[in-house]
This record gives C-alpha cells, sequence and structure tokens, in this order.
C-alpha cells in the first residue's frame, strides 16, 4: 500500500501543512465515503422499509446492501448486524437488554481497567441494578490484560465477560480469543469492544466465537453516528428491544405488540441510512486496501516513533510494547495540555486527556497522557515531523522553565 | 518571540512555579466553589471572604495545566483588597476579554491582562476562565 497516494483520497489533507495524528478519536474521510454521502443526499434521499415506491426501495437496497457488507467483512450473518449509533449504543444495548435481563446479585461480570468508558460504564450500571458483582481483571505491570491474570478472576459465577479488543489509550491487542474459549467453558457470554480493533485488524466473529462485538463507523473512515453491534443469533433472539417505535414492531394492539425479528427489533425509528450507505463505502474502502496492509504499516510508524522518542530526553511512553499504531507518552514536568497547544502550533492534531479511559489514566498514576495514532494515510514524514517537534516542545518548555 | 513564548514567558510561568494565595482555609466565612473541567482535567476549588464589601481574601486549589493553575493564583492577586463589586466588574470583563466579546477596556486587569494571549488558542479559553468563573460562583452564592 502507499500512503503517498491513499493520502489524496482525504480532502482533509489537502492542506499539506496538516499532521493528523488522532485517528484514534476518529478517523478522516476518504472523497469515496463522502461521495457515496452525497450520492445518497441527492439522489434517493428517503426513508427505509416504509416507502412502496421505488425511491424508497432504492434507499432500502442500499442500507441492506451495507449491512451485508458489514455482515462479511466480519464473517457474520446478515441477520446478526443491528446498525446503532456508535460504539457506545451497542455497547449500551448489550448491556441494557442482555445484562440487565439475565443478571442477578450471584452472578458476576468481569471488566478491566483498560476499558473505554463506554464499556465499563454500562455494566457498572448493570452492577448497580442487579447487584451482579463488577470485577476487574489485575492488570499486569504493561498494563495488559493476561490469560494468567484473566484465569485469577474467571468462576463459575462469571456471567458475562466486556473487555477490549484494542486498548484506544495503550494500543494493546487483548488475547481475546483465548478469553472468549476460557469464558465460555464456564458458561459466560463475551460481548467485545472493538471499537480500536475494527478499523485495523481482519476480525472474524466465527473464529473468536465472541457473543458480542461493537465498532464505529467514524473509526474507520466511515461517517459519523453510524455503529455496528454484532450479537449471535440465538442470544439476539432472546433479549427484549431496549427502544420501542416505529419500525420494530409486527402487530401492535392496545395493551401488547409483536416485535419484528431481529436485527429489526433492535432498530427503532428512523435509522442513520446515510451513515450505513457511507459505512458501506469505507469498508470497500479498507478491504481494498488491505487491513493487514494497514496494520503492518501503522506499526512500522509506531516503532520507527518510538525508537526516535526513546532517544529524547524527559519523553515517558507508556505503551513502547504496543503492537498497533498507538504511542501515549509524556513530556515530564510538562502538563499535556500545555504540550498539546505548541503542537497545534505546529499544526499537529493529537489528543491529550484521558481518552475517556480514566481508570487506566488512574492506573498510570499520570493526570492525563499525550496520545498520538497513525492509520493507512501517515507517513514516515509525519513521523518526523511530529518527533521535530516534540524536541522543540521539550526545549521549549525547558527553557520557559517547567 | 511565538505567541505560545509570549504567554508562557510573562506572568504564567512565574505563578505556576510559584502560586501566591494557594490552599484552602477551613473558615465558615470563606464562600467555596469547586469546578472540575472533566474533557480535561483541570480541577480547581475557589474560595473569596467578603467582609464590608471589600474582597478580603481569595483562596484556590486544584490541579491542572500551567494556564489554568497560574490564572488562578494572578486572579487571587488581582482581587484580593478590591471592593466587591469592582472584584464583580474586573472577573466579567476578564471573561468577556478571553472569550472575544465586547468588553470594557476602561476596566483595569492588572497583571491578568496577559492572558489576552490565550484568545489565539481557543482551546485553551477555557483553562484560563475556570479560576475566575468559581471566583464568580463564590460572590453569587453569597
Ligand atoms: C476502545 C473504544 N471503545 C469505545 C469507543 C466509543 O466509540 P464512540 O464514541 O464512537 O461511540 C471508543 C471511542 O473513543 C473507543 O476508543
Amino acid at each position: 500500500m502507499d500512503p503517498y497516494k491513499l493520502k489524496k483520497d482525504f480532502p482533509v489533507l489537502s492542506d499539506e501543512t496538516l499532521i493528523y495524528l488522532d485517528t484514534a478519536a476518529s478517523s478522516l474521510k476518504p472523497n469515496q465515503v463522502i461521495k457515496k454521502l452525497d450520492e445518497y443526499y441527492e439522489k434517493y434521499s428517503v426513508n427505509v422499509h416504509r416507502g412502496v415506491y421505488n425511491l424508497s426501495y432504492v434507499a432500502t437496497e442500499m442500507y441492506e446492501e451495507s449491512r451485508r457488507k458489514v455482515s462479511e467483512f466480519i464473517n457474520a450473518d446478515f441477520n446478526e448486524i443491528i446498525f446503532t449509533r456508535g460504539a457506545s449504543s451497542a455497547l449500551n444495548l448489550v448491556a441494557s437488554s442482555y445484562g440487565l435481563n439475565n443478571l442477578s446479585s450471584t452472578d458476576e461480570i468481569i471488566v478491566s481497567e483498560l476499558e473505554h468508558h463506554s464499556q465499563v460504564l454500562p455494566w457498572q450500571n448493570v452492577s448497580n441494578i442487579t447487584k451482579a458483582k463488577l470485577i476487574y481483571v489485575p492488570l499486569n505491570k504493561e498494563g495488559r490484560i493476561t490469560i494468567e491474570n484473566f484465569k485469577k478472576v474467571l468462576n463459575k459465577n462469571t456471567k458475562v465477560v466486556a473487555l477490549n479488543y484494542v486498548s484506544n489509550v495503550m494500543g494493546y491487542i487483548a488475547p481475546i480469543k483465548e478469553i472468549i474459549k476460557l469464558s465460555h467453558e464456564v458458561g459466560a457470554i463475551v460481548s467485545v469492544d472493538a471499537a480500536q480493533a475494527a478499523p485495523h485488524k481482519k476480525i472474524d466473529v466465527k473464529d473468536l466465537d465472541c457473543d458480542f462485538l461493537s465498532f464505529s463507523g467514524h473509526k474507520m473512515l466511515g461517517p459519523t453516528g453510524i455503529g455496528v453491534l454484532f450479537g449471535k443469533r440465538e442470544l439476539l433472539d432472546n433479549m427484549p428491544p431496549i427502544e420501542f417505535g416505529g419500525d420494530m414492531n409486527d402487530n401492535v394492539n392496545l395493551y401488547e405488540a409483536s416485535w419484528k425479528e431481529v436485527p429489526y427489533k433492535f432498530e427503532t425509528g428512523t435509522p442513520g441510512i446515510a451513515g450505513a450507505i457511507g459505512l458501506g463505502a469505507a469498508i470497500d474502502y479498507l478491504d481494498n486496501v488491505g487491513l493487514d496492509e494497514i496494520a503492518k504499516h501503522e506499526y512500522k510508524l509506531k516503532e520507527y516513533t518510538v525508537n526516535k522518542l526513546r532517544e529524547i530526553d524527559d519523553i515517558i511512553i507508556y505503551n513502547e510494547s504496543a503492537e498497533t499504531g498507538i504511542i501515549s507518552f509524556n513530556i515530564d514536568g510538562v502538563h499535556p495540555h500545555d504540550a498539546v497547544t505548541f503542537f497545534d502550533g505546529d499544526n499537529i492534531c493529537m489528543r491529550a486527556g484521558h481518552h475517556c479511559a480514566q481508570l487506566i489514566i488512574k492506573w498510570l498514576k499520570v493526570p492525563a497522557t499525550l496520545r498520538i495514532s497513525y492509520y493507512l494515510y501517515n507517513t514516515i514524514e509525519d513521523c518526523d515531523k511530529f518527533i521535530e517537534s516534540v524536541k522543540n516542545a521539550r526545549d521549549f518548555f525547558k527553557s520557559v522553565g517547567f | 518571540m511565538n505567541n505560545l513564548e509570549i504567554l508562557y514567558r510573562q506572568v504564567i510561568m512565574d505563578h505556576y512555579k510559584n502560586p501566591r494565595n494557594k490552599g484552602l482555609l477551613n473558615d465558615n466565612g470563606y464562600k467555596t466553589i469547586h469546578i472540575k473541567n472533566p474533557t480535561c482535567g483541570d480541577d480547581i476549588t475557589v474560595q473569596s471572604l467578603i467582609e464590608d464589601g471589600i474582597v478580603k481574601d481569595v483562596r484556590y486549589d486544584g490541579t491542572g495545566c500551567s494556564i489554568c493553575c497560574s490564572s488562578a493564583s494572578v486572579m487571587s492577586e488581582t482581587l484580593i483588597g478590591k471592593k466587591k463589586e469592582d472584584a464583580k466588574k474586573i472577573a466579567e470583563t476578564y471573561i468577556n476579554m478571553l472569550t472575544n466579546k465586547e468588553y470594557d477596556e476602561t476596566v483595569d486587569l492588572e497583571e491578568a491582562v496577559v492572558y489576552q494571549g490565550v484568545q489565539k488558542f481557543p482551546a485553551r479559553i477555557k483553562c484560563a476562565s475556570i479560576a475566575w468563573k468559581a471566583f464568580e460562583g463564590t460572590l453569587e452564592s453569597e
């Protein structure tokens, strides 16, 4: 893959001075996706599943075609794909529907301090309501979830395991396949947060044998406001809807109603039609480039950068061994918000803060971190400019007395 | 010097390294307001003591970036000894200045005027205003 060529597909990068290193928060969008959104709005911007006229038929076909693309993207069955607002909504759906209806006070839910708030808080809520116990996998000294530590908390009371596939702060890949296997042996189900995995890594839900898997469109070149929940058919069939309204019902009477089959019983209201169609175009784009190639490229840039950063005094890297394109770091003695303003001055977009993952930031015992994340449109020149900027930032802050 | 350098070289580093009036008091005469910016982690508590219409004391404590912490320190020095009404006016003027709104340029902001430079860094306006907002809160809770 050629990042120089790919870059040209991204209109935001037509500003050649801009260095975009915040893909973990949201990726940029290529023309191919933007055009697809325009096409929907210009040619068939009508509702789905309702009209019996031709345009509505076309919109429905396009929307459902995207569902097919998503299902193939992760090797799921068509009906196992629920469109949501994003990974957060998908993760909440699992907790609110499966969690609130299947757990009680003798049960245990395993999470970790490495989770994004959208994975841990819904289960905290389930735990508060059902009195099921929330159990944290102890992280190893690098901050990783390991099989050895996972086994320490897994037991016959475990009913739900809710963990990330790739951490948005540390960029570690969790040994999720083995976690799933072990969890199934004790009869627990596993909900995988794949928000940082799906954009970078081939996922096969049948091979993983995961019960639920969630991700967002906007982190993988797609539009905002669209996300995906995969769930195993037999689980979804037995779960109640958590939102009620138009389009999700079958027969409506005065005091009861029945629901459509999955996935539709979970998709009430007018869905994010344009978003879903745009996500289909993003998947085409990623398929064309190849996720394996993308992952290799990001990792190469990350290794290159880490090696250079190591040579700079006063730079603390928190995740040197990460297998993906994410680097979390700080300049010793400089608050990340002070630092990020310097980088902004060099037109480098990156994140400073707790990255919606306060538990791992507390675990690291720092107020916040700086984070960069690479994607297919980043080049070695981006790395060099970033590294130069880190040096200058360090020198600047030391010179004014930090 | 670039904008950033100007910002930091002036009072900010001095107050960041040597904060004045820092540390809270356990005294019922003081009004206390705590403000947290959850997106960036700035977390400031401000206390004010008003007697006979005069700002007798301003204290604060908290954690945050240099702009946040130094602005609390500068604020305390600027406001202590002012009439309550004048302090209120200064705080209002300061916040208007930061947020690029029209403000009364005849109001003397003293050292706090250097934070005008923060205008050029819109993402940092919150950092520079959080302590002042908390101070305004203490006056309202009077
Ligand atoms: C690991 C992880 N999980 C979940 C989410 C939530 O995604 P969204 O904000 O798109 O719902 C994010 C995004 O920040 C993430 O990085």
